[in-house]
Order: structure tokens, then C-alpha cells, then sequence
């Protein structure tokens, strides 16, 4: 409680940061203060296409995030329990990881076209490699006897997949969860603010071609609260609910 | 009914295991005694498949159960789930009958990180016979058990094989274990080790040494 306590205080105090830099400042259309932004952000929501765009960005954030992390978790796991795998695929993995977003997002417009396929795959490209990499160092720490028992008792691979081996990955397959969804939002919105025409990224875009702060504000504050919802809501409960049994 | 022709066992050049014969029969419990280190619990990996990389033979049975020096549970699993698990087809009364045999009836909802080290190794057990296995493998199964449980845990193994009457294969280095379970007992010697009969004054145990009865 003492936490939450802190927590909440501690983004209050933000606000208080954000509210004083503002009134020092002077001018809202440079940078508005949060109660600036409600009206408008309250007018996009009711009579504007924030909710479409918003829809847009979710839709891309979990698609890409769902392909992401079971591709990543599989090379990973791969990677990790195969040695030969392991020494082929490394280089590739460290390519890839060292490849910044913006080259790839381009790449794949230039290559695929300016459309749907073309902004997941960037999206998906980008993040792979990092799951496979946190995926690949839980994989390596599975434990030996545990398998050995699985072999002993002629556990079917499902089994041992689902029992035995991804309740050891929990907590990796939980970080690379949330560190995830919050890489692959702000890649989403690089790609849409490049080459889509809806979405969070292209509203930014737009109202970045017209300089008006407040608007790329409540567009980005909105998919940041959503976020934080879909954190506290769907990620925070699924950890605890795989780590349960440490606490017991 | 087990029959193992063990050529050669080696990890790199070094080789640990040579010329390695031996049978057991439905029913009988062979103790393999030998100091730590020798290669015992590798020698009970090749009997059970876990480690295929060897010169030689093995035939074993198809319903294989092994006790591990550590209990080798689930621990994000109940204690019943840690049979029904493994046993797959196994009927939760089944399941909730053996762990009423072996004393943690009481113990099926908790995790085995709540249960002390006796507990968890009566779970072992409990997971092992549960499957009535043609094959059982017991490698240093009371191995830090303080004297009293120790004496419960072997009673209640000898129980087990009674009713179950597996072919077992115990390795110890505590001959007064060897002498409650088994019905003969060899010797695992030498650099590569090999099996000959277990000398008069053989004494290699922990317990043995601490004179429990």
C-alpha cells in the first residue's frame, strides 16, 4: 500500500513539474498545461477520430506483438537448447539487433510497399530479435534434471513444453512481454507517422505538420494510457499469476 | 527385466565406465555401492535413457520410474499435480491413494516448496511407484536425511517394492541401505570403473559410519 502510496505521489509530482514548466513557459501552444488538454482531447474523443485511431494502433500493436513474441520465443528456446542452432543463427541475432528501427521500417516500405504488410513486418523484424535474445538466455538456464526427469518418465513433448519448460520461462517470457508492448507501440507509431494514413503515429504526423502541440499531446498521452491500462490491467495480473507458486 | 552390456562409457578421452554387465529380474532390487564419484549415477543414466552416448546394450522395460538424489519435482505445481502430470491417464484417487501410502495425504494441494525435504522426497516416491513401473532406479535416495526420517523413507521403500515388485537398481555408498533394500549387491571400482562383488570390509557410507540402525 505504502508503495502504490509512492507511486501515485510520485505522479502527482510529475503533473506538479509538467503544470509549473508550463506556467513558466507562458504560452499553451508551445506547452500547454494537462487541464489545457482536456478539452480538446474531450472534443476528439466525443466528435473527433481519436478512437478510430486509437483502434488502428491497437490493432497493430497486437497484431505485431503476438507475431513478435511467438516467433522470437521460438527462435529463442531454438537458439538456447541447440548449441549448433545456437552458433549459426548468433551472428544473425546480433545483426539484427544492432540494425536500427528506422533502416528496417524503411527497408521494408521500400521493398514491400507502402502498406499493411509492409508496416507489421517492420514492427516484427524489429522486435524478434529481441525476444530471441532474452527467450534464448532463460532457455539456456532450463534445468538439466528436470529434463532428465521428463525423459525418464516419457513425458509427451506438449506436456513438457507447457508444464515443465514454459512455467521455468515465466518470468523471461513476462519481461520480454512488457518490455515488448512498450517497444513495439513506439516503433507502431514510427512506422504509421512514415507510411500509413491513420493511426496514433500518422495524427502526430499531421498535427506536427501543422505545429500544434496540444493535439499531438492528447493523441499521445491517449495511447499512453492506454498502455498503462493494458499493463496494470493484462500484463502486472498474468506475472503474478505465473509466479504464484513463489510466493505460496 | 533389465540386461545391461555396458562396453565403454566415456565423456571426451576419459573414459569412466568399462566392460559393465549385469541383469535384474521383476522383483529383485540390485545395490550397487561404490564411493562418490566412481560413476554410479552415470551408470543409472544409461540404464534409464537419459544419456544415449555409450559402447554397448541396454534392454529395459517400457514403464521406467526414477528417484532422484534430489526430489526433481515441479514446484509450480501441487503435490498431486506433480503425479497426475507425469502420469498421464492416472486417475486423481489413484494419485490421492499413493500419497495417503506414502504419508502426504494432507500435503496434495500445497506446493512442493512447502513441504520439508522428507516430504518432498516421500513425493518423490510417491511419483515413482505411482506408475507401477516395470523398472525402478533409485540413486542415493535418502542421501541428507536426518537418521529418523532416513529409517521411515527406507521402510516404506521396502514396502513399496514389496507390492509394486519392480526390477530395481539402488546406488548407494551406504551398505546398511543396500542391506534393508536389496537382494544382492556389486561393487563399482577403479578408473574406469567396473562391477565386481562388494568386499567384507566394505564401509563407504555416511550413515554406515554414523552407526544408524
Amino acid at each position: 500500500m505504502q508503495s502504490q502510496s509512492a507511486r501515485f505521489l510520485s505522479l502527482f509530482c510529475l503533473i506538479g513539474l509538467w503544470i509549473a514548466a508550463s506556467a513558466a513557459r507562458g504560452d499553451p501552444s508551445v506547452l500547454p498545461s494537462p487541464v489545457n488538454l482536456l478539452e480538446p482531447f474531450w472534443r476528439e474523443l466525443t466528435q473527433g477520430p481519436l478512437l478510430y485511431h486509437l483502434g488502428r494502433t491497437t490493432g497493430r500493436v497486437v497484431l505485431s506483438f503476438l507475431l513478435a513474441m511467438a516467433a522470437g520465443t521460438a527462435l529463442g528456446l531454438v537458439m538456447g537448447t541447440r548449441p549448433a542452432l545456437d552458433k549459426w543463427f548468433d551472428p544473425w541475432l546480433v545483426v539484427f539487433l544492432n540494425l536500427p528501427a528506422l533502416v528496417l521500417i524503411v527497408l521494408c516500405y521500400l521493398w514491400i510497399g507502402l502498406n499493411e504488410t509492409a508496416a507489421i513486418a517492420a514492427v516484427v523484424l524489429n522486435k524478434i530479435p529481441n525476444v530471441a535474445a532474452l527467450v534464448r538466455e532463460g532457455a539456456r538456464a532450463l534445468s538439466p534434471d528436470l529434463k532428465a526427469m521428463a525423459t525418464v518418465y516419457r513425458m509427451r513433448p506438449s506436456t513438457y513444453l507447457r508444464h515443465v519448460v514454459l512455467p521455468q520461462m515465466g518470468p523471461v517470457l513476462t519481461g520480454a512481454a512488457r518490455s515488448g508492448i512498450a517497444v513495439i507501440w513506439k516503433i507502431v507509431l514510427v512506422v504509421e507517422f512514415l507510411g500509413r494514413s491513420n493511426g496514433i503515429g500518422f495524427q502526430i504526423h499531421l498535427y506536427f505538420q501543422l505545429f500544434d502541440v496540444p493535439m499531438v499531446l492528447v493523441y499521445s498521452f491517449s495511447f499512453i494510457a492506454l498502455m498503462l491500462l493494458v499493463e496494470a490491467l493484462m500484463l502486472q495480473p498474468a506475472e503474478r499469476r505465473a509466479t504464484a507458486w513463489r510466493r505460496a | 527385466m533389465i540386461r545391461a552390456d555396458i562396453r565403454s562409457k566415456s565423456f571426451g578421452p576419459l573414459q569412466v565406465l568399462k566392460n559393465i554387465r549385469f541383469e535384474v529380474k521383476q522383483g529383485e532390487c540390485l545395490a550397487i555401492l561404490g564411493p562418490s564419484g566412481v560413476g554410479k549415477s552415470t551408470l543409472l543414466r544409461l540404464v534409464a535413457g537419459i544419456d544415449k552416448g555409450f559402447e554397448g546394450s541396454i534392454q529395459r522395460p517400457e514403464r521406467i520410474a526414477f528417484v532422484f538424489q534430489e526430489p526433481t519435482l515441479l514446484p509450480w505445481r501441487s503435490a498431486i499435480d506433480n503425479l497426475l502430470l507425469v502420469h498421464e491417464g492416472l486417475s486423481r484417487e489413484a494419485a490421492q491413494a499413493m500419497l495417503v501410502r506414502t504419508g502426504i495425504a494432507d500435503k496434495a494441494d500445497v506446493y512442493p516448496g512447502q513441504m520439508s525435504l522428507g516430504q518432498q522426497r516421500r513425493l518423490a516416491l510417491a511419483r515413482a511407484f505411482v506408475g507401477q513401473p516395470e523398472l525402478l532406479i533409485l540413486d542415493e535416495p535418502f542421501v541428507s536425511l536426518d537418521d529418523t526420517t532416513a529409517d521411515q523413507m527406507l521402510d516404506l521403500t521396502a514396502d513399496l517394492l514389496r507390492d509394486v515388485r519392480p526390477a530395481a537398481l539402488l546406488v548407494t555408498h551406504d551398505k546398511r541401505e543396500a542391506d534393508r533394500l536389496a537382494t544382492r549387491m556389486l561393487q563399482l571400482s577403479g578408473k574406469p570403473a567396473s562391477l565386481g562383488p562388494v568386499p567384507q570390509t566394505f564401509s563407504g557410507g555416511r550413515a554406515y559410519q554414523s552407526g544408524r540402525k
